[in-house]
């Protein structure tokens, strides 16, 4: 992000304007990704109608970056007639895709509609993992064949590389991809839970010593001593300091009209489809919960060594349980980081110790009367 | 200056009120810029249908304590200015060309 533009999502901010705001138009998809945290079926989607209506109400709350994503967007037919409309009210659009559905003339109308960026998944160079993860055939080739499309026309592509068990090694060569198409790439080794709290796909996390590996790769990093150097102390300012954007200046609303903090923060606000979104962003009593946390208000974290360098995520925490605790994927990445277990993790290890069935503890002075006392002593249970 | 000048709001930019400037960002290059209050307003009034100088009169001198003739020289160069960077169309004709809807302030 520019430094005018963070500038500007600060004073947003300040001004309890909403800047930025995911739209998922859909949860349906095209491909079945091994760690989607979505339900692919359709509850009841907005209508078109509804979501022209939603995008008005947003322009005129002030949003100016909107993200359309899903679900796979284009799955839904009427993707363009929302997004001529959305650039029509002059929003900052970018997109979040998987791109198989993008031709040349798809391709040519996002160019013409000023889409501001498109971001495609992509988990490996070699088709028989990516294929893999989102168990379609040929999905890597069709989504490298639409990156070409939508360079071709000028457009501004970003790879996005979710990293995990299966395809941790591959990232060096899908940058090379990325650098190869043009394109800009981030990697995020975060599985979150699925949005039912199951949390199965929590096991295709990459492992500790993959991350610790990954944190200390210059080509990523930079300077890896400097960017794994111990935490220092919690600052009396960053203990006033906002855990993230959602709810301050950001948010989220699902294909059903769900109005969350976040995509990653399944706390519901209010809906859409009975609410006026300014008003659920002005009044909802979940938001202003979500926006008085400071750091000095978490329960784990505030005097927790990583405190104030840690990228703890407010909903990953809420889907654990508390949305003031500690969020245990974020204490690991500062543990792999730093080598230093956060306040979270000694904890969990205190409370996950073998416990020893039998403990023999040693009577001091057995005398012939006492002699019971070993037994006694003998049984006790740890 | 005898020439007319017509001015129209890029169909390729995005923009927001932001208090009391407005974030533009043009297509090409995705470069975002501010525009203060007076640029608001002519990028706002750029329906390429008004002349800049009927702007000039009718928005910026009744808004502001400025002679007409130098507010019109400063909107002429924040017209080119902002042309250069994609934001706005200039045309000695009218321009015919769809508009994207401005928002009030929030």
């Amino acid at each position: 992000m520019s430094s005018l533009m963070m500038e500007m999502s600060e004073r947003a901010r300040r001004l309890g304007v909403p800047f930025s705001v995911q739209v998922d138009l859909t949860y349906r998809c095209n491909e079945q990704c091994v760690h989607c945290y979505l339900d692919h079926n359709d509850h009841g989607e907005m209508t078109t109608v509804e979501i022209k209506h939603l995008l008005k109400e947003m322009a005129e709350a002030g949003v100016f970056i909107l993200t359309f994503s899903g679900g796979e967007i284009f799955m839904r037919k009427d993707f363009f007639e929302i997004l001529e409309y959305a650039r029509d009210l002059t929003f900052c659009i970018k997109l979040k895709t998987n791109a198989v559905l993008i031709r040349e003339a798809q391709a040519a109308r996002l160019r013409d509609l000023g889409v501001e960026s498109i971001q495609v998944s992509i988990y490996s160079h070699r088709p028989e993992v990516h294929d893999a993860i989102t168990k379609v055939p040929g999905s890597l080739q069709r989504s490298i064949n639409a990156i070409r499309f939508l360079k071709s026309q000028g457009l501004k592509v970003v790879i996005a590389n979710v990293l995990m068990t299966e395809n941790m090694h591959d990232y060096h060569a899908v940058r090379s991809l990325a650098d190869e198409l043009g394109t800009d790439c981030t990697l995020d080794p975060t599985v979150s839970p699925m949005m039912d709290g199951d949390r199965s796909t929590l096991d295709l996390n990459a492992g500790e010593s993959a991350l610790r590996a990954l944190f200390r790769d210059e080509a990523l990093v930079g300077n890896a001593e400097e960017f794994c150097a111990p935490p220092s102390e919690p600052t009396e300012d960053s203990m006033e300091s906002l855990p993230c954007s959602a709810g301050h200046n950001a948010c989220y609303v699902s294909p059903y009209g769900e109005f969350y903090p976040c995509v990653q923060f399944p706390l519901s606000c209010g809906n859409v489809r009975q609410q006026r979104f300014i008003d659920i962003w002005r009044d909802s009593e979940q938001l202003k919960e979500v926006r008085s946390i400071r750091l000095r208000d978490l329960s784990s974290c505030s005097d927790c060594a990583h405190g104030s360098t840690c990228t703890r995520c407010p909903g990953l925490a809420f889907i654990e349980g508390n949305m003031r605790g500690p969020s245990t994927a974020d204490c690991e990445k500062s543990f792999a980081r730093t080598g230093i277990p956060s306040k979270n993790l000694l904890a969990k290890k205190e409370k996950v110790q073998p416990a020893r069935l039998v403990q023999i503890q040693l009577v001091p002075a057995i005398t012939g009367s006492r002699l019971s006392g070993v037994d006694s002593a003998a049984s006790a249970v740890a | 200056m005898s020439r007319k000048l017509y001015v129209a709001r890029s169909p390729r930019i995005a923009a927001r009120r932001l208090g009391e400037e407005m974030l533009v960002m043009s297509g090409q290059g995705s470069t975002l810029f501010t525009l203060n209050p007076t640029a608001t307003i002519v990028w706002q009034a750029a329906d390429g249908a008004t002349p800049l100088d009927e702007i000039v009169e009718r928005r910026i001198c009744p808004e502001f304590d400025v002679q007409p003739e130098e507010a019109l020289r400063d909107a002429e160069a924040l017209a080119e200015d902002l042309a250069k960077h994609g934001i706005l169309l200039i045309s000695e004709q009218p321009i015919a060309t769809a508009q994207p809807r401005t928002q009030e302030k929030p």
